[in-house]
């Protein structure tokens, strides 16, 4: 039963992800990653993480797509814009090219990983109700974590100030 | 409900990288608020933080190995003298930017505090042990690097520089991700210290995926050093990016990585045996690599890209040494990365002097008659050219001594001889600058600035450091050691 659901929302997801790189109006491209955005919620509240389900949904789906559309409203003022790009023999010999050492380097790796069994490095323990919820999610980041929490924070200031230096031209 | 420990902190080992981190902000407050154009004060600040950053790492210097923070912060040695570096190489960077951010009509206020952040993103990730750390510092030192490499928008090569850098960086961050994945799941850790236990207790599977995570790690490592085959980005984006930006990202981001290159290669140290001839691959093919493609670049830039590749190839022969022999400690590399850094760093702020009125050229043939336009900084370019060559009396002659001697010691015999043809190959391209310097006459008048006495200090600084570390090797090397 888990394996049906697991394997339905997964396939959906995989389709909503071939939707995004696939589809010529770039719309229709964001639209399909916030389908795949929440399928991927969806499979996180089956896993039984509901906080990061929900964060799924608030983040991804609802603050950065929004950002996503309206840059992409912006951007094109005269409706959709064509993402089509011609055609040309260098990428299908490339993309043999990739294929054929994507192949030759996964054999390398695959077949050592083959023997490698499922992580059991501690026993299974039973999952208590607060799995995963907000309290000891909060907890955790605030105190066992709290400084890769901190480089995160700064990590996020940089990214919001170099953006910021980069969209204006002029020096003030 | 679970409560998790409180963990404690040892607030002066974190004190160096949060008082840059905070200066940063300062500086952030202090660019909204000054007049239009004005970033005396902002580069001020960003001195007085180098400054109070590296008081608190002198304070806390040499008090042993003391993990905080849950184990995710480690004080040591090499992380402590990593920081000093970073904050040496960051207060030379500051003091060549301003002169020539104005000459190129980019002087962003924003520069100062993204270059803290820059700091201290590599100070993170040279004093940790643990994966999770030494990703985010690498990140938080990446990302400001990708913004700093684009800051001249209106030049095309400054904008290609800054979406290849962040591209193939994004890509090599992929790899570095997935290795620490794997890591986790052979021993249930971000931590290194736990690698060492589970490959000597793991199973034949768990042998699997550690050496499979260290490969990733290894390549994404690869990537931010430079190495070949993971090299194509260096020249491009080290040509690209503004001369300033070029001289912190040349010394900062091999700083910082290889010490994180050092404690991964430490953990890894007994599975040495599948690991130690594809290593050594990479260091052949970077020195001879670097220095035979650094013969026929014609833009000083792009020859110092490839110098760059093949000084991180010799630093590489260091590591291998240390893992083959573990009584080889990190003095050599950090010996050698100091000098590195003030030979690098000071021919780039010589080189950031051919940047006038909005146009920028380094061709060779642009530093012809730098000898009678400003004496001083043809022998100062003269000086760390000598050195990055690895002549006698300048540092680089005793990095590579000791990398030299290491390799022997440790048996990498073969090794040790390549870093010697390498040195060799590389007088060719490095006395070809030191010419066009000294002897070749200008064809046309040039557009040179002359220089102020911010890079005029800072070069000068660099070559009385190139000297004087060589003059007083043994008390330098007993300091590192302490």
């Amino acid at each position: 039963m888990n394996l049906l659901v697991f394997a339905v929302l997964a396939s959906a997801a995989v389709l909503a992800a071939l939707g995004v790189i696939l589809s010529k109006s770039a719309i229709r491209s964001a639209l399909s990653l916030v389908l795949n955005f929440m399928l991927l919620a969806i499979l996180y509240f089956t896993l039984h993480s509901e906080t990061l389900g929900v964060l799924q949904v608030v983040v991804y789906t609802g603050a950065i797509m929004v950002l996503f559309l309206f840059v992409i409203m912006l951007l094109s003022t005269q409706g959709n814009i064509n993402l089509t790009e011609s055609r040309d023999v260098k990428k299908i010999v490339g993309g043999l090219a990739g294929i054929s050492l994507a192949a030759l380097i996964g054999v390398q790796i695959y077949l050592p990983l083959a023997s490698v069994p499922a992580p059991q490095f501690h026993a299974p323990q039973p999952i208590g109700p607060s799995y995963g919820a907000p309290e000891p999610l909060g907890l955790a980041l605030f105190t066992r974590y709290g400084y890769p929490f901190e480089t995160v924070s700064l990590l996020l200031m940089i990214g919001i100030v170099g953006s910021i230096m980069l969209a204006k031209r002029r020096v003030r | 409900m679970y409560y998790p420990p409180v963990p404690t902190v040892d607030p002066l080992a974190l004190g160096p990288v949060g008082i840059l981190s905070l200066f940063g902000v300062l500086g952030l407050v202090v660019e909204l608020l000054r007049p239009k154009g004005k970033n005396g004060t902002i580069m001020l600040i960003s001195l007085v933080g180098l400054a109070a950053s590296a008081i608190a790492l002198i304070s806390d210097f040499g008090a042993g190995t003391v993990r905080s923070f849950g184990q995710m912060e480690l004080h040591d040695h090499l992380g402590s003298i990593s920081e000093l570096i970073l904050l040496v190489v960051a207060t030379i960077t500051v003091l060549i930017s301003e002169p020539y951010l104005k000459e190129k009509k980019i002087a962003f206020g924003e520069f100062y505090p993204l270059l803290l952040w820059s700091t201290a993103g590599a100070m993170i990730m040279s004093t940790s042990s643990n994966l999770l750390m030494i990703f985010l510092g690498l990140e938080v030192l990446s990302i400001s690097l990708y913004v700093l490499c684009g800051i001249s928008r209106s030049e095309e090569k400054s904008e290609e520089s800054a979406a290849k850098y962040f591209l193939l960086g994004a890509f090599s961050s992929g790899f570095l991700l997935y290795g620490i994945a794997l890591i986790f799941g052979a021993t249930g850790h971000f931590d290194l210290l736990s690698v060492t236990s589970v490959w000597a207790n793991g199973s034949a599977s768990s042998h699997n995926l550690l050496l499979g995570g260290f490969g990733l790690i290894v390549v994404g490592l690869c990537f931010k050093t430079g190495m070949i085959p993971f090299h194509q980005w260096t020249p491009d984006v080290y040509q690209g990016a503004p001369t300033n930006v070029t001289a912190f990202m040349s010394a900062a981001a091999k700083v910082a990585a290889f010490a994180a290159f050092w404690r991964l290669i430490s953990a890894f140290a007994p599975s040495l045996q599948y690991w130690l001839a594809p290593l050594s691959a990479i260091a052949v093919l970077t020195i001879l690599g670097g220095n035979l493609l650094a013969l026929v670049q014609t833009d000083v830039k792009r020859i110092l890209a490839y110098s760059s590749i093949s000084h991180a190839g010799y630093i590489l022969v260091d590591l291998l040494a240390h893992a083959k022999d573990p009584s080889i400690n990190y003095v050599s590399m950090e010996f050698y990365l100091l000098s590195y850094a003030l030979m690098t760093v000071g021919a780039f702020a010589v080189l950031s002097l051919l940047a006038a009125r909005g146009k920028e050229v380094t061709k060779l043939s642009d530093l012809n008659g730098l000898w009678k336009r400003n004496p001083i900084a043809a022998v100062a370019l003269v000086a760390f050219m000598m050195s990055l060559v690895g002549l006698p009396p300048f540092a680089g002659f005793f990095g590579k001594v000791l990398i030299f001697s290491d390799a022997v010691k440790a048996g990498l015999v073969p090794l040790a001889a390549v870093l010697a043809v390498g040195s060799v190959i590389s007088a060719a391209y490095y006395l070809a600058i030191a010419k066009a310097a000294f002897v070749d006459e200008p064809n046309e008048s040039p557009v040179q600035r002359p220089a102020t006495l911010g890079p005029q200090t800072a070069f000068v600084l660099c070559m009385i450091g190139v000297i004087a570390i060589s003059v007083f090797i043994s008390p330098i090397q007993s300091f590192f050691q302490r």
